[in-house]
């Protein structure tokens, strides 16, 4: 299908190309299909892989489905809207979980993406500047980024273990803390997760806004300065409303990953959290694939998906946002 | 340019916070990884008290690293490979036709990545499991289905990035090359996508990077012969007696990190121009 689709668009160019201007314009009608080919292997990849599923998805939220009927699901009992009143049903301890899992993974994502937009400002403002060793600092930064996702949160639950590194630093060293603080429990778990998870997504936030600040005109802050503006009035009035757009958009991909994040929670207590790291993937894993009730995972998903939907609706219409434009479309 | 002192001091410091922040792991990953596994599974010193490289060498046998850096590499690099034509098709359509519905498709896009992971994992594989049950094609714990799994998780932003990327090369010189009488593929093949040359090789290093690190789908997905890295890895924590050999883990994880740090950080560049020029607007 994709194969045959370039080749129709090869030779229809090149009997565009080849002829005189004029002759072009009665092709022109059929030629117009032609780009949408171009489109179809993408979408037929995205159906297969992310459509279908999602259909399937949906269907299984409705279905009761465990290790027994999972192996012919197809023919699986219906069940209605049973899952989704087990998912919401309040007075059951699954629900309360589920819950108290939705606060804290809204929690979660808050404090990572701002905090990491916080840093990844600091650190393009500052970069924008001309000095020594600005290409160093640039990689640098950059490097958390770049490395596997399971390798940034491996060494940061190694470091987090009671001998590990954070201990050495903050309790023999600096002595704020008890060397004998035990992060990975309680309400500290919380906390080292939002550590690892920042240190990982704020080099994003850095490269975009970096971007973002060298497509601003020097002219604009050589007016600022001949009136007089200070650093701090210069990064209020030209730099923050110039970025604003880079800044929406960055919040909103960060905050989809953070918000879904499955990998930190994952690598650093395996299937057993301690209840403050319980984010809302690995809630749904636990109750689909350890607790084998694949049906009541399917419908918690399903909510968690409408909730970030209206969520992004909100948003993209209270802040007025556009996206998806091309200058040419 | 005249900054104040003050100015100056600030930028010092929180440069140096920040860079401290980023290297504090990077440190402890090298210092744990150069050390004798008892004392990687002791106080964590900043310089270990016997410097040792042994892990580097005891992790190939420890675990089969090779063969899961093996797997690693064919399932993520076909993915990327594969993925690359199929987002560049996409990204000239967007940028060099007027289409309708353009707008909506960018936006589906983008609304793809709402989409938690862990979602799509049951019904993919159920999908694969019938797939593979009448068709016969072997998905699950084969690599074609991981392959398949991971091109279409890197393509929305491969699209995404490739859009914004090509939308900034200027369309003057694929014009010319037109009315000297190119076709109008070949135009763009010869003029264009040379020049956006950077900018793809920066896509396809994301491309291979999100079947690099991926974690969810791998632990569903692959059985021991097709094992991936971050799954693979894991096995360090049960090596030898139950112990967490933690300095072989973690000579492991700059091992694995390394060939991705590079590609990444020399096209760094590239990765910038295609990520701000589809968020700039």
């Amino acid at each position: 299908m994709a194969v045959t689709s370039v080749r129709d668009t090869s030779t229809e160019g090149g009997g565009r190309g080849s002829g005189p201007p004029a002759s072009g314009a009665p092709k022109r009608r059929k030629r117009q299909i032609i780009p949408y080919f171009l489109l179809l292997p993408a979408v037929i990849a995205v159906a297969i892989v992310m459509v279908g599923p999602m259909l399937v998805g949906v269907l299984m939220s409705f279905l009761h489905l465990n290790q027994f009927t999972i192996a012919n699901w197809t023919t699986a009992p219906w069940a209605g809207l049973a899952n989704f009143r087990i998912a919401v049903n309040l007075s059951e301890p699954i629900a309360r979980n589920l819950l108290s899992s939705l606060g804290l993974t809204a929690g979660y994502t808050v404090v990572v993406v701002g905090v990491s937009w916080a840093l990844g400002m600091a650190g393009a403002v500052f970069l924008s500047d001309a000095f020594r060793g600005r290409a160093w600092l640039r990689s640098l930064f950059l490097l958390p980024y770049a490395i596997p996702v399971y390798v940034g949160v491996m060494v940061w639950t190694l470091m987090f273990q009671q001998n590990g590194a954070v201990n050495t630093l903050l309790g023999r060293d600096l002595h704020l803390v008890s060397q004998s603080t035990f992060w990975l429990a309680g309400s500290d778990a919380f906390w080292s997760m939002v550590i690892t998870t920042v240190w990982r997504t704020w080099p994003f936030a850095f490269l975009m806004l970096l971007a973002g600040l060298q497509a601003i005109p020097r002219e604009h802050y050589e007016a600022a300065r001949v009136d007089g503006a200070t650093r701090w009035q210069e990064f209020i009035k030209v730099t923050m409303p110039s970025v604003r757009q880079v800044s929406l958009l960055l919040v909103l991909i960060t905050g989809f990953w953070t918000f879904n994040d499955f990998t930190t929670p994952f690598i650093m207590f395996s299937t057993a959290p301690p209840s403050s790291a319980r984010l809302m993937s690995i809630e749904i894993y636990i109750n689909s694939i350890v607790n084998l009730n694949f049906g009541l995972g399917a419908a918690m998903a399903v909510i968690m998906i409408i909730l970030l939907i209206i969520a992004s609706f909100v948003y993209l219409r209270l802040l007025n946002m556009r996206v998806g434009d091309v200058t040419n479309a | 340019m005249h900054d104040s002192l003050g100015y100056k001091i600030t930028r010092a410091v929180v440069l140096t916070l920040l860079a401290l922040f980023t290297l504090y792991p990077l440190w402890s990953l090298f210092s744990v990884s150069a050390t004798t596994a008892s004392a990687a599974g002791g106080v964590f010193r900043w310089i270990p008290k016997t410097i040792n490289l042994h892990a580097y060498v005891a992790m190939w046998s420890s675990v089969p690293l090779l063969h899961f850096l093996l797997n690693s590499l064919l399932v993520s690099a076909v993915a990327a490979i594969v993925a690359l034509p199929i987002a560049i098709l996409a990204g000239y359509g967007l940028t060099r036709y007027k289409l309708a519905g353009s707008g909506v498709f960018l936006r589906v896009i983008l609304a793809t990545q709402v989409f938690p992971g862990v979602f799509f994992l049951i019904p993919l594989f159920v999908l694969y499991v019938t797939i593979q049950d009448s068709a016969g094609i072997a998905l699950d714990g084969s690599y074609l289905g991981l392959i398949i799994t991971y091109l279409t998780f890197s393509l929305p932003f491969a699209i995404w990035m490739l859009t914004g990327y090509l939308d900034t090369v200027p369309r003057d010189v694929e014009e010319a090359a037109m009315v000297d009488g190119a076709g109008r593929l070949r135009a763009f093949f010869s003029t264009t996508l040379r020049m956006a040359v950077p900018g793809v090789a920066a896509v396809g290093v994301f491309a291979f990077m999100t079947g690099w690190g991926e974690v969810l789908f791998a632990s569903v997905l692959t059985n021991s012969a097709t094992r991936t890295l971050p799954i693979g890895l894991q096995l360090f924590e049960n090596a030898q007696g139950g112990v967490i050999q933690w300095n072989q883990l973690m000579a492991a994880s700059i091992t694995v990190s390394l060939p991705v740090v590079v590609g990444f950080l020399l096209l760094q560049r590239f990765f910038v121009r295609g990520l701000s020029a589809g968020a700039v607007k």
